[in-house]
């Protein structure tokens, strides 16, 4: 076989890793290459380009290697699927990570791998990457490092000092899901590992007794992924699931990747068209428990256990709980401002601003930024009342997309 | 009509001093305006002679500056005069920013929201092409056409992130020049230098594999991704034929038969998997600690990070148990390290008791919690949690032998002497256990944390110390 080039090497690689959805390169420490080195991070992320999936390329999203021992039903890399490997050198992905900096492509690297030889061995060599970006070329830019559940945690802990966000991907919903199809992983090693996650960056951010700082670790948390479609786990499954690992281990996102067709696919998990609406309404649900104070059981509990596809959870919960509505903008609470469909945050909070000045019509809504379409049947003002249409059978198909005609092929 | 130029650097900082003199005089929105040096005034009848000589107060929040100074980048002709318009109206009604209502505090934002985006746009889309330099320094050029005048209020950023390298921006209206540190910016219009990269080679390779084929969703891509932007960015060339090509990609991948694993897999697979737990012996605590961490008595595991058992000599003569593993205990996977953990070795410390030496335990050894927004509430373990989990405090109990236990709180109560209740009456007894080991009863440090008055909080501390004292004095 003839050796590889860097630019096999890079297709292979990033092909390898685009199942991980997590791209974000916010929310961490400010630094900037004012007094040396390269790069900066000032606190929202950028995405640099979108590709045709509509996802953003923020970061440099690779593995450093696909070879893999373990065999997880869901992943392209796993053991047994018959994919081409490749391994990247730490020089070539510190090399890679920079040039690509230097042109302004990417806010920095996310760095992934298959497990080679040994847990242990794998976390120390992306250590060594992170090690080199940070001290050899005095990297500023954002580093995010997936991490081994079963490595030592001396390794973890130097990860955290180099890195600016962990995650250790828990990948299927439940813990019989994780033992069916991912039967090298230890669902308790991995709730084990994040809680360390927890402590330690507990611990770092005391001060010392001499009342100094301590070095930052992972300043910008910690998150995980679970894959959508591949088993059998409802919406509420999942969401309780994610509440827990918010409430438990501080999480600072669970991204929800709806289970995608890959190559040299295992018989065990039959592909299927991946559910990205699915995922869509997972998100909007996750959203509606961190930023708008609704419980997990709220919104699935007079559905099923699936969340409804044809429209949004927070309307979906409005129109099951029409007996709260319509609600009056001038002078509701915040967190019942926060339940009326159509109000975004910003809404609320330019809602609860306006008001003290005066009275809020209709018109002054719209301008405030509300989505009035959502909005208006579960609202009145001096100038609106939804009269009838609050109690009507048909409000909901209002907003549902109108049924389509199956194709018989 | 008076109209005044303002220059194309330092615009702002113009605007507002010359808004700030009209704004005294109380002069009109309609009788002045403000055009950019090199654009072309709005009004040919340009007004001249003495003006007013009436002298105002003027004041201006910060926020208004704030967003003022954003609205000077847009484009729109009009964007001073409506500045200026609400200017005057906030003289007579400072809170009226807060009102998003209003129809010209609300046209203000949008412009500002849009230079926002834009400034946001040119962070994400400049591509840097590496050219000669002559020094040690290396060299970058890049080419991006704005819709605002955002070259002034962004430099800054390039010049934070990109310190250790020359480059220079340009634009159809000026250039940004980063030179050995210092920034400059040169208001002379450039044009496109259409350079090549080697590296684009590699980064359009990157796009190309990162994208999944199987979610094309190009309406998410256009919307951040406008096409207007993409004749200045190298990758954008394969957007066209990555789309053509998705779905045969994906039903490729969904047709392709079922492959054999590679002989690697096979050789992996044969490699001896030792489990830890299958060396060890019932009979030692390790032994039972590995048994207890793949109980599923009863439903508590489900939910809990791990299992929290006990630690100490085997050979202890002293075994303290409290209720349950807390918050900290749970992530930490130890016993007692938690607020309660923490006061319990303060107060045995005053009493002379070394916790070290004894072992300590809790009768439940999952937490249980409820969840309220992102913090997990402690909740009492059930009468039938307790029963199930008393199989392996009996095994503790069985291995370590201890002379006497020291019960905290209800549960370990219940525990070790079948009955829970009445712990204020029988605290400070010596009861006998079920296990046949005298057990010493008090309350639980939690209890001690619960207490809101500091001096009932201190005599009850106080009776702690009293009690750990007595069963130091026992053993």
């Amino acid at each position: 076989m003839a050796k590889r080039t860097l630019q096999d090497k890079l297709a292979i690689l990033s092909d390898a890793a685009k199942y991980d959805a997590s791209c974000a390169s916010s929310g961490t420490s400010r630094r900037n290459s004012l007094k040396g080195g390269l790069g900066s991070t000032e606190g929202s992320g950028i995405c640099h380009a979108y590709a045709p999936d509509g996802r953003c390329i923020s970061l440099l999203k690779i593995l450093l290697t696909n070879f893999c021992i373990y065999d997880c039903a869901y992943c392209i890399n796993r053991v047994s699927s018959n994919v081409e490997r490749a391994r990247f050198t730490p020089e070539e992905v510190v090399h890679l990570t920079t040039e690509f900096y230097r042109r302004n492509y990417i806010e920095g690297l996310f760095l992934s791998s298959g497990i080679i030889r040994s847990p242990d061995y794998t976390m120390e060599q992306m250590v060594r990457i992170a090690r080199s970006l940070r001290q050899d070329h005095l990297f500023r830019g954002y580093i995010h490092l997936k991490t081994i559940p079963d490595a030592s945690p001396e390794l973890i802990e130097e990860a955290g000092l180099f890195a600016d966000r962990l995650s250790i991907n828990v990948e299927l919903p439940t813990d019989q899901g994780v033992k069916a199809y991912a039967p090298e992983k230890d669902p308790d090693q991995i709730r084990r590992a994040m809680g360390n996650l927890r402590l330690k960056k507990a611990e770092y951010a005391e001060k010392t007794h001499t009342g100094r700082r301590k070095a930052k670790f992972a300043p910008a948390g910690q998150s995980t992924q679970l894959i959508v479609g591949a088993d059998g786990a409802s919406d509420a499954t999942i969401l309780q699931n994610s509440t827990r690992l918010y409430g438990a281990y501080k999480l600072k996102r669970v991204y929800y990747s709806a289970f995608s067709p890959i190559p040299d696919a295992s018989t065990a998990l039959p592909l299927i068209k991946p559910p990205l609406m699915r995922e869509h309404r997972l998100y909007q649900a996750d959203w509606l428990m961190r930023f708008y104070g609704f419980e997990a059981d709220e919104i699935t509990e007079k559905q099923g256990d699936m969340l409804d596809l044809a429209v949004d959870p927070k309307l979906s919960w409005a129109l099951q709980n029409r007996h709260l509505f319509p609600v009056d903008p001038n002078r509701a609470a915040r967190d019942m401002l926060l339940r009326v469909p159509g109000f975004g945050t910003k809404t609320v909070s330019r809602v609860l601003n306006a008001r003290r000045t005066k009275t809020l019509r209709y018109d002054d809504l719209t301008r405030i930024g509300a989505n009035m379409k959502n909005a208006r049947s579960f609202i009145t003002l001096s100038d609106w009342t939804p009269g009838q249409s609050l109690d009507a059978d048909s409000l909901r198909n209002r907003f549902a997309p109108p049924p389509e005609q199956l194709q018989l092929l | 009509m008076r109209q005044i130029q303002l220059p194309r650097i330092g615009t702002f900082e113009a605007w507002r001093g010359s808004a700030r003199e009209f704004a005294r005089m109380r002069t009109k929105p309609d009788r002045v305006d403000w055009y950019l040096e090199g654009d072309s005034a709005g009004f040919l009848i340009t007004e001249t002679g003495p003006m007013s000589e009436a002298r105002h107060k003027v004041t201006a929040s910060k926020q208004f500056l704030d967003l003022a100074r954003t609205v000077t980048y847009h484009s729109a002709k009009d964007r001073f005069s409506r500045l200026y318009r609400v200017l005057l109206r906030l003289q007579g009604a400072p809170g009226l920013l807060k009102d998003r209502g209003d129809a010209e505090v609300a046209h203000l934002e949008k412009l500002a929201k849009a230079v926002r985006r834009d400034m946001h746009k040119m962070k994400a889309f400049v591509r840097f092409q590496e050219i000669p330099s002559g020094t040690d320094r290396r060299a970058f050029a890049a080419w991006f056409e704005p819709d605002h005048h955002i070259c002034e209020p962004i430099a800054g950023f390039f010049a934070r992130r990109f310190a250790d390298m020359d480059w220079v921006i340009a634009t159809p209206s000026m250039s940004i020049q980063h030179k050995d540190g210092q920034v400059t910016l040169d208001p002379t219009p450039a044009s496109n230098p259409k350079l090549k990269d080697a590296t684009e080679d590699l980064w359009r390779t990157y796009y190309a594999n990162i994208f999944n084929p199987a979610r094309l969703k190009i309406k998410a891509m256009t919307a951040e991704m406008p096409k207007k932007y993409w004749r200045n960015l190298p990758e954008a060339e394969l957007i066209p034929s990555l789309i053509a090509e998705a779905e045969a990609k994906t039903r490729a991948m969904q047709e392709a038969a079922p492959t054999l694993p590679p002989l690697r897999a096979e050789r992996i697979a044969a490699q001896p998997k030792v489990k830890d737990m299958d060396l060890l012996s019932a009979d030692t605590l390790d032994g039972v600690k590995a048994e207890a961490s793949t109980c599923t008595r009863c439903p508590l595991h489900a939910n809990a990070t791990q299992l929290v058992f006990g630690e100490g000599p085997q050979d202890a003569d002293l075994m303290i148990i409290g209720e349950q593993p807390g918050d900290m205990e749970d992530l930490a996977g130890r016993p007692f390290v938690g607020p309660a953990g923490q006061l319990f070795d303060e107060l045995a410390d005053q009493a002379g008791l070394d916790r070290a030496g004894a072992y300590v335990t809790n009768a439940v050894k999952h937490f249980k919690f409820t969840i309220k927004g992102k913090r997990r509430i402690h909740q009492s373990p059930s009468t039938g949690e307790i029963d199930q989990c008393r199989w392996w405090l009996a095994q503790e109990i069985r291995l370590v032998r201890p002379k006497m236990i020291l019960s905290m709180g209800a549960t370990a109560l219940r525990a070790t002497t079948g009955d829970g209740k009445g712990i204020l009456k029988r605290r400070g007894a010596l009861e006998t256990g079920r296990d046949g080991v005298p057990v010493f009863v008090t309350v639980h440090p939690s209890f001690l944390l619960r207490l809101r008055d500091p001096a009932e909080r201190a005599e009850q501390e106080k009776a702690f110390v009293a009690d750990l004292s007595q069963v130091k004095a026992a053993i």
